[in-house]
């Protein structure tokens, strides 16, 4: 029988995964538009590093200081990649592979060096898990005495989804320009690193906010998976970034229902649908053409019977 | 507002190199205001690059560039730049209206979006490029003089007095050559400079009042009559002869011919 907290439960999980998926699709569309998907993957990775070092210095892990030395190592892969690209002259994709992978191991080493002080496994960096999002509270006022707000990751992705849904509802025609061409940018005068340091800063706290839920992989596959299948479709910017949040809503959705139905990994599941929604766009895309095509053909033969 | 009779553009020393590699040495000239101006010169002379250089976008070891007798910060709007249409994703999710619209966006503060006035605006770029029909299609369904003329009417937007164009008649349609042509006479007749990247030598005379040979350096600049002549082609060309005779002649044939027509 399933009780009333167990909806609660649930219901945290899916608000949670919502959130993190539609944060992801939206920092995801610029991501695709601006030929940076590499750049989303290494973020989300070298943010495991800002995490631990926040931490270690910080001695605490309140929402802000892993905000803080997330959006740090995440400006900062962003940066070593570009110069060490700039400075060797190797491809821009290894740049981007050899910075991040390296801060990923740190973090990782960090993380098994002080596995005592540390409130983080490998396996949860690597895969994250959502079902347990609900047990990790934010209480206000003392331990025992105070009122439970509800789970961290929420509030954390709450914070962070209303940050990016802002800075593009107000930056949205500057973000547009930057993105669709630089050198017109520059040429207006516009500081087109600012806004390149901007994204990445955004991205940089989506992935972090998506690290409870998600894990370092899967959240590579929000970012991308929901705003391709929406470049797919879209004739504007605008429509792309809202596509993109239907596609990443579907994705919990479906994902939720078919780990229930299998018992397996949320997240998982949840970057499954979003693949199999991309393919069923491109099916529909391909069989559109295709009717177009006979279409044609036909019209093409009864012009010449005619 | 701009001092028209200012000098519109004056590059001093300018030298680009890139990865150690000149690509430009030391070129200056000056720009006169209201006419059209061509650079010309080989594959590979550093055309693009110094109009690059000029703008800001490549960085330059040596030398600057002063519009209307100031540095290009101040006179940002006043300058608008057309880049080759090779530069950008044209399957991006945008349509037309909306890229002419960019064109404004030096006006706008980064929070505001393009009013009424900015859509008028665009409205009659768009017009003056014959392209109103498109200004709801996407950008990934027209052709490349179409692409071309929506780059043109985008910098039209900007109401600016000087106008830097790489390459605008690379591999349009008569439509489209006919459309920039009826666009730099407006553009003139409003006192305005325009400054292209030009490679075909035999349109020089027919659509420009003003030339830039250069070749890594700068072999002569000013009027087409004065410097189009045959010894400082061979400056510029030197080593491609076969192909430079065959176009010196074209060029005499069709400067004969403008004699013959004026008469």
């Amino acid at each position: 029988m399933p009780s009333i907290e167990n909806w609660i439960l649930d219901l945290w999980i899916i608000a949670t995964a919502s959130l993190v998926a539609a944060s992801c699709a939206m920092v995801g569309v610029f991501l695709i538009l601006r030929r940076q998907a590499l750049m989303g993957d290494a973020i989300s990775h070298s943010v495991l590093l800002g995490i631990v070092l926040a931490y270690l210095l910080a001695g605490t892990n309140t929402l802000w200081v892993m905000l803080t030395g997330a959006v740090i190592i995440g400006l900062l892969t962003a940066w070593l990649s570009e110069s060490l690209h700039k400075l060797s002259r190797l491809q821009s994709d290894a740049s981007i592979g050899i910075v991040f992978t390296l801060f990923f191991s740190i973090g990782v080493i960090l993380v098994s060096l002080y596995t005592g002080h540390i409130d983080l496994d490998q396996e949860c960096v690597l895969y994250g898990e959502i079902a347990f999002v609900p047990f990790d509270t934010v209480i206000w006022g003392d331990m025992e005495t105070g009122t439970d707000l509800g789970p961290r990751a929420f509030w954390l992705i709450l914070i962070v989804f209303t940050l990016v849904a802002l800075s593009i509802a107000i930056g949205f025609e500057r973000l547009k320009t930057v993105t669709f061409h630089p050198s017109l940018a520059v040429s207006l005068g516009i500081n087109i690193t600012f806004w390149h340091y901007f994204l990445m800063t955004l991205v940089s706290m989506t992935t972090v906010a998506s690290f409870d839920a998600v894990g370092a992989i899967l959240v590579v596959a929000l970012l991308i998976i929901p705003a391709s299948s929406a470049y797919l479709l879209a004739t504007s910017l605008k429509r792309m970034l809202w596509l993109a949040i239907a596609y990443s809503q579907g994705s919990v959705w479906i994902g939720y229902a078919l780990s229930y139905w299998l018992d397996s990994s949320i997240a998982a599941s949840i970057a499954v649908s979003a693949g199999a929604l991309l393919a069923l766009t491109l099916m529909v895309i391909q069989i559109r053409k295709w009717i177009q095509q006979q279409h044609y053909a036909k019209q093409l033969q009864s012009g010449e019977s005619a | 507002m701009t001092d028209r009779s200012a000098i519109p553009l004056k590059v001093e020393q300018l030298s680009i190199r890139y990865h150690h590699k000149p690509v430009l040495t030391d070129v200056s000239f000056e720009v006169p205001a209201g006419k059209t101006v061509a650079i010309i010169g080989p594959n590979g002379a550093g055309k693009s690059s110094l109009l690059k250089g000029i703008m800001g976008l490549t960085p330059v070891i040596q030398g600057q560039a002063l519009f209307f007798g100031e540095p290009l910060d101040k006179k940002r709007l006043t300058t608008a730049y057309v880049p080759q249409r090779e530069e950008i994703d044209w399957d991006f999710p945008i349509d037309v209206m909306d890229v002419v619209l960019m064109g404004r966006h030096g006006q706008l503060k980064f929070w505001q979006r393009p009013n009424q006035n900015d859509r008028d605006i665009a409205e009659k770029a768009l017009w003056d490029l014959q392209m109103s029909d498109f200004s709801d299609r996407q950008i990934s369904q027209l052709s490349g003089g179409q692409q071309q003329r929506v780059f043109l009417a985008r910098a039209l937007a900007q109401q600016a007095s000087l106008y830097l164009m790489d390459e605008p008649f690379a591999g349009v349609d008569v439509a489209t050559e006919k459309a920039i042509i009826e666009l730099f006479k407006q553009l003139k007749a409003q006192g305005n400079t325009v400054v292209c990247v030009h490679h075909d030598l035999n349109t020089v005379h027919e659509y420009y009042d003003y030339a830039v040979l250069i070749n890594a350096r700068l072999i002569a600049a000013g009027p087409v009559d004065e410097v189009l002549t045959k010894d400082n082609l061979n400056k510029t060309y030197g080593g491609r002869l076969s192909l430079l005779n065959e176009m010196t002649e074209q060029l005499y044939r069709s400067q004969l011919n403008q004699a013959h027509d004026q008469d």
